[in-house]
C-alpha cells in the first residue's frame, strides 16, 4: 500500500482554500521582482484531508500501541494538554507584545521555571532551548563561559562516559572542547579510577547521564561529582532520563551543576514524529547569570487586590540567545498542565511506576535475553539481542519481527557498550496486561530465532512497506518530488 | 488517570521482581538524598486544571482581543481549520522520530513532501526536514559555511537588516569556534544594510554573506548583483527568507543564492507566543552532504515498493559523535507537517492570493500613514508584510496610545538600531481588514493632533 505524493495528486486549477477579495485599492507590483512560476500543487480540501488521513494510517504511534523505545520516554500524551495549549489566549499571543498584555503567559512561564527548579533541585531555569540537544549545547556553553569569566582559559577537555548518548560528544565538539571518553566499570557505573586519572586542571567538565543509558543509577554519583569539582570542573547532567527521578532524588542535591530537562520525555509533551521538543536548562544559583536571556522574573509581589507583575530579565553574563523569542511556549503550556495535574505525590508515583514497569519486564525477560549489567534497573534496561546458538539473528531482526506482533521495537544498537543492544523503556502509563503481552511476544520471538530464523530475517511481514534499501537512498539521493511534467523538465 | 495499575497488579509485579516494595527498588540512590519532599501545589483534576489554564490565558490580551499590526519575524495569518484537524491525528503527534521506517511511512512521506514544497518555494535543489526556527537555521548556515571551507575562511558578513535575534543566535553558535569574525552589522554604519557596504567588506577570507529577503524592514531588493559579487569572492550567499513573500516575489534560488533559510511560522503555524515554530533550511545541491539535521530520501523496499527513509545519517551525532558538525537529533516534525498541510491546502493559487493581499494592504496602509502630519513612510522601494514609519514621538509612547485604543502597534526599531529612534515597523497581513486599517489611521491622526 503506497500513497501518491501531493504532487501526484495535484490537478491544475483545483483550489483548497479561497480568501476574500481585496478590500483596498491595488498597489503597483514591481514587475522586475515578480515571480513567474510557483511550482506548488493544486488540490481540494478533501484531497488534502484524505491524503494525510491515509498517511497517518502508515504510522505507529503511542495512541495506537506500546512504544518501548529506550531513552525516549514514550509515555501517554494526555489530551487535555492539546486543549490548554490551544486556548486562544495563549495560542494567539504574539511573541513581541508588551509585557503588560501577556501577564498570563509570563505567570505560567515563571511558575514552570519554579516547578522545574523544585523538581530538579537547582537554583535557576531557562525555558528557551528548543530541544534536549539545544539544552545540552546551552549547558556546555555555560561551562565554557563560567571558566572564561574566571580567566581560566586552559580548560579544553570535556569528559564523556562511554555509555553517553551521541549528542554529548557532538555537543562538546560543536563548542570547541576535546572529548575524553571515560570507561564504565563492571557494574555499569563510571569507572572512578579512570575518572580520577583523567581529572586535572585542563578539564572543563563532565557530561553525566543519571540514570545512565544502561538504565542504571550511578551509584557513586556524589563521589563522581566531588572528584570533578575538586579538579575545578563542572558537572553537566543529561536530563534525558529524568523520568526515573521525580520525587526520588534531585540532581541538584546530588551535586550536579547544570542539567537540561526534556519536556517531551518526562513531562508528556508529544514527540510529534520528531519534534517539536523543548529542553529547559536548570543551573545552580552560582551559574544563573550565564543563562541565555531573557528569563522570566517576578517584578512585584501581588496582594489580594493587585495581581503580581512578571517581566523579562537579561542575565548579566549571558551566553547569548540560543533561539528566537521565548522558547517553545506551546510545549511549556502542556508541561505546566501535566505538572499541575500531578503535584508532588503524583510526580513521585510516575517515577515509581516507571521503575516498577521496567523491573517487571526485566524480570520476565532476563532468563531468555542476556543482561550484560544485571542489577535492579531504573526506568529502562538493556538486553543483548543475540544468542550464541542463533548466530544469524541480530537485534535488528528482533526489532523488525516485533512489528509483526504490532509492537514498536525498542531502541537498538545503543548504548554502544552492549553487544547488539536492545534498550527497553516501558514508562509508567503501560498496564500489566500490555507488559505481559509484550514479554510473551519477546519470548516467542526468542524461540523463533532458534527454530525459524528466516521469519525474523525477513521481517517485518505485515507493515505497509518491508525493509527499505537505505544504500540506494543514500546513493541516489532523491530528496524531492516534483510536479509530474511542469517543473524541472 | 495515567497510571493504570491496580493494587493487586502492583503486588503481583513486585512478587515477579522479587522485591518487597516499590521503595526497595531505589536502594541504589544515596539515602541522604532519597525521596525528597517536593514543595509543589496540590494536584488538580483535569476539570480544575482546564479552568485554571483558561483563567490564566484570559489574563492575556491576544491578537484576537486586539487589532494586530505587529510582525518583526512572527505574523498573524489565517490558518484553515483543516490544518489543525490533520495535526490532531494521534498517529502523527504521538509518533517518535521515524527511526523505524517500516512503521513510520506517514511521517516520512509527509516530511519528504515538506522538503519538496520548500525546495520549490525557495528555488533550491534540496531542503532538509527543518530546524528549530529561523534563527537557528541561520546559525546552522554559518556552521555549514565554516565546515565547507574547513575553517580556513573566517570572515562572516552579516547585513544589519537581518532580524536582530537571528544575528544574536548566530553569534552564540559561532562563539564555539576560535578566531571567527562576524562583521557588517555593527554600529556605526548603515542600519539599512546597503549591499554596496557589504560587498566592500568581501575578501578572500570571507566564508559567507547573510542578507534577508524581504529584509527585517520589509524591503524587497534584487539579489542578483550581490550574488554575483559574493561568488566572485568565492564565498557563500545565504538568504533569510519569508515563505509567504516567495509566493509573489522571485525566489532566492532564481537570483543566485546558495542557501535559503528562514522562519516557516507564516505557513499555518499559530503565533503561540513565539514557538514552537519552524526553521527552513534549503540549499543548492553542492551543499547537500554538509546540511545539518534530518534528510528524508526516497527508496524502495525488497519488493520494489516505493518508500522513504532517513538518509545520509552518517553525518549525524549518533554515528559520528564528536566529529559530527551538529548535535541536532530532531526536526520540528509536527510543525513541518502543519506547513505541508497549509501549503497543500492553499496550493499555487491560495498562497499567491495571501501574498498579494498582504502586499496590497500593506501598501494601502503605508500610503494612508504617509499622509498623516508628522508620520512618514519611504514609498519608493517595494516592501512586503511590513514597512518603516518615521514617527513624531518615541514609538513606546505611540504604542501606549494605540494599546489604549485596542491596537497592538508596531515594533520599536530603536531597541536594536540606536540610529532609528522614533522609527516603527508596522506589519499587515490578510487578517487586517479595511476597517482595522482605517481605525489605525484614525487613531494615529488623533495622536498627531493631540
Amino acid at each position: 500500500m503506497t500513497e501518491p505524493t501531493i504532487y501526484e495528486l495535484s490537478a491544475p486549477g483545483r483550489i483548497g482554500v479561497r480568501f476574500p477579495h481585496p478590500d483596498v485599492p491595488l498597489a503597483d507590483l514591481p514587475k522586475n521582482l515578480i515571480r513567474e512560476e510557483l511550482p506548488l500543487p493544486e488540490l481540494s480540501e478533501l484531497d488534502v484531508i484524505r491524503h494525510f488521513m491515509h498517511l497517518s494510517h502508515l504510522n505507529y504511534s503511542i495512541d495506537g500501541g506500546f512504544y518501548p523505545l529506550g531513552s525516549c520516554t514514550m509515555k501517554y500524551n494526555p489530551k487535555i494538554n492539546e486543549e490548554t495549549a490551544r486556548l486562544p489566549g495563549f495560542a494567539f499571543t504574539h511573541p513581541l507584545q508588551p509585557e503588560e498584555t501577556v501577564q498570563g503567559n509570563l505567570a505560567l512561564m515563571y511558575e514552570l521555571q519554579e516547578y522545574l527548579k523544585e523538581i530538579s533541585g537547582f537554583g535557576a531555569v531557562t525555558l528557551q532551548p528548543a530541544a534536549g540537544a539545544q539544552g545540552e549545547f546551552t549547558g556546555v556553553m555555560i561551562i565554557r563561559a563560567y571558566h572564561k569569566s574566571r580567566g581560566d582559559v586552559k580548560r579544553t577537555k570535556m569528559l564523556v562516559p562511554d555509555s553517553a548518548h551521541g549528542t554529548n560528544p557532538a555537543t562538546s565538539g560543536m563548542t570547541g572542547f576535546e572529548v575524553v571518553p571515560i570507561p564504565s566499570d563492571a557494574r555499569g557505573n563510571v569507572d572512578i579510577e579512570a575518572l580520577k586519572a583523567a581529572c586535572d586542571d585542563s578539564v572543563a567538565g563532565l557530561m553525566l547521564t543519571n540514570p545512565n543509558t544502561l538504565g542504571l543509577f550511578e551509584e557513586q554519583v556524589v563521589e563522581v561529582n566531588r572528584i570533578v569539582h575538586q579538579a575545578g570542573g563542572l558537572v553537566y547532567g543529561d536530563g534525558a532520563n529524568l523520568n526515573a527521578l521525580l520525587g526520588i532524588a534531585r540532581p541538584g542535591d546530588l551535586g550536579l551543576d547544570i542539567m537540561h530537562i526534556n519536556l517531551h520525555k518526562t513531562f508528556s509533551t508529544p514527540h510529534g514524529g520528531g519534534g517539536p521538543g523543548s529542553g529547559p536548562v536548570a543551573v545552580t544559583s552560582e551559574l544563573q547569570e550565564f543563562l541565555p536571556g531573557p528569563v522570566v522574573i517576578l517584578l512585584e509581589e501581588g496582594s489580594e487586590e493587585i495581581p503580581p507583575l512578571f517581566g523579562f530579565h537579561q542575565p548579566e553574563q549571558s551566553i547569548g540567545r540560543v533561539k528566537a523569542f521565548n522558547g517553545h511556549f506551546g510545549m511549556v503550556v502542556r508541561a505546566y498542565t501535566y505538572i499541575s495535574m500531578h503535584g508532588a505525590d503524583g510526580l513521585r508515583k510516575i517515577s515509581e511506576y516507571a521503575v516498577l514497569n521496567a523491573n517487571y519486564l526485566l524480570a520476565r525477560l532476563r532468563n531468555t535475553y542476556k543482561v550484560t549489567f544485571d542489577r535492579t534497573c531504573m526506568h529502562e534496561f538493556v538486553v543483548e539481542g543475540v544468542w550464541n546458538d542463533a548466530p544469524d539473528v541480530h537485534a535488528l531482526d528482533i526489532s523488525k519481527r516485533l512489528m509483526d506482533y504490532n509492537f514498536h521495537p525498542p531502541t537498538n544498537y545503543f548504548p554502544l557498550i552492549v553487544r547488539e543492544a536492545l534498550m527497553i523503556e516501558p514508562t509508567e502509563t503501560e498496564s500489566k496486561q500490555t507488559l505481559d503481552r509484550f514479554a510473551d511476544v519477546m519470548l516467542k520471538i526468542a524461540e523463533e530465532a532458534h527454530a525459524q530464523p528466516e521469519l525474523l530475517q525477513g521481517a517485518p511481514h505485515i507493515t505497509p512497506v518491508g525493509r527499505l534499501d537505505e544504500v540506494k537512498a543514500a546513493k541516489e539521493l532523491v530528496l524531492c518530488c516534483w510536479l509530474p511534467d511542469e517543473v524541472r523538465s | 488517570m495515567f497510571i493504570p495499575h491496580t493494587d493487586s497488579e502492583r503486588e503481583e509485579m513486585l512478587k515477579t521482581i522479587g522485591a518487597p516494595s516499590i521503595e526497595s527498588l531505589f536502594e541504589g540512590v544515596p539515602v541522604k538524598h532519597r525521596f525528597p519532599q517536593l514543595n509543589l501545589p496540590p494536584a488538580l483534576s483535569e476539570m480544575e486544571v482546564a479552568a485554571q489554564l483558561q483563567e490564566l490565558s484570559q489574563i492575556n490580551e491576544s491578537t484576537r482581543d486586539l487589532v494586530c499590526f505587529l510582525g518583526a519575524g512572527a505574523y498573524n495569518h489565517y490558518i484553515p481549520a483543516a490544518v489543525d484537524a490533520i495535526l490532531r491525528r494521534g498517529e502523527f503527534y504521538t509518533a517518535y522520530t521515524p527511526y523505524q521506517p517500516e512503521v513510520s511511512q506517514g511521517t516520512l512521506q509527509a516530511i519528504f513532501e515538506f522538503q519538496s514544497l520548500v525546495a520549490n518555494l525557495t528555488g533550491m535543489d534540496v531542503s532538509n526536514a527543518s530546524h528549530y526556527d529561523g534563527a537557528t537555521a541561520t546559525a546552522e548556515a554559518a556552521v555549514l559555511a565554516y565546515h565547507h571551507f574547513r575553517g580556513k575562511r573566517t570572515r562572516f558578513i552579516v547585513s544589519p537588516a537581518v532580524n536582530p535575534q537571528y544575528r544574536q543566535v548566530m553569534r552564540t553558535y559561532m562563539d564555539g569556534y576560535e578566531n571567527l569574525q562576524v562583521i557588517g552589522d555593527g554600529e556605526p554604519g548603515d542600519p539599512l544594510g546597503a549591499f554596496e557596504a557589504l560587498t566592500r567588506m568581501l575578501d578572500a577570507n570571507t566564508a559567507m554573506v547573510v542578507v534577508q529577503y524581504p529584509d527585517f524592514f520589509g524591503r524587497v531588493q534584487d539579489l542578483s548583483d550581490l550574488a554575483a559579487k559574493v561568488h566572485a569572492a568565492g564565498a557563500i550567499l545565504t538568504v533569510v527568507i519569508n515563505p509567504t513573500a516567495l509566493a509573489l516575489f522571485k525566489s532566492p534560488g532564481e537570483m543566485g543564492a546558495d542557501i535559503a533559510v528562514g522562519e516557516g511560522q507564516p505557513l499555518g503555524i499559530p503565533l503561540s507566543y513565539g514557538g514552537p515554530y519552524l526553521g527552513i533550511f534549503a540549499a543548492k545541491k553542492d551543499y547537500v552532504r554538509k546540511i545539518a539535521g534530518r534528510l528524508i530520501g526516497e527508496t524502495v523496499d525488497q519488493q520494489g515498493k516505493r518508500g522513504y527513509v532517513l538518509t545520509l545519517t552518517a553525518r549525524e551525532q549518533h554515528i559520528r559523535r564528536e566529529k559530527a558538525t551538529s548535535n541536532i537529533c530532531t526536526n520540528q516534525g509536527l510543525i513541518a507537517l502543519a506547513a505541508t498541510a497549509y501549503m497543500s491546502l492553499l496550493g499555487k493559487h491560495g498562497l499567491r492570493q495571501v501574498a498579494e493581499l498582504c502586499y496590497h494592504k500593506a501598501h494601502f496602509l503605508a500610503e494612508q500613514i504617509n499622509r498623516i502630519p508628522g508620520f512618514s513612510v519611504d514609498l519608493t522601494q517595494p516592501f512586503f508584510h511590513e514597512f518603516i514609519v518615521k514617527c513624531p514621538a518615541p514609538v513606546g509612547e505611540i504604542n501606549e496610545y494605540l494599546l489604549d485604543n485596542g491596537i497592538l502597534g508596531g515594533y520599536d526599531l530603536s531597541q536594536d538600531y540606536p540610529s532609528l529612534q522614533t522609527h516603527m515597523l508596522l506589519a499587515v497581513t490578510e487578517m487586517n481588514t479595511r476597517e482595522e486599517i482605517d481605525l489605525l489611521c484614525e487613531v494615529l491622526k488623533e495622536y498627531a493632533n493631540d
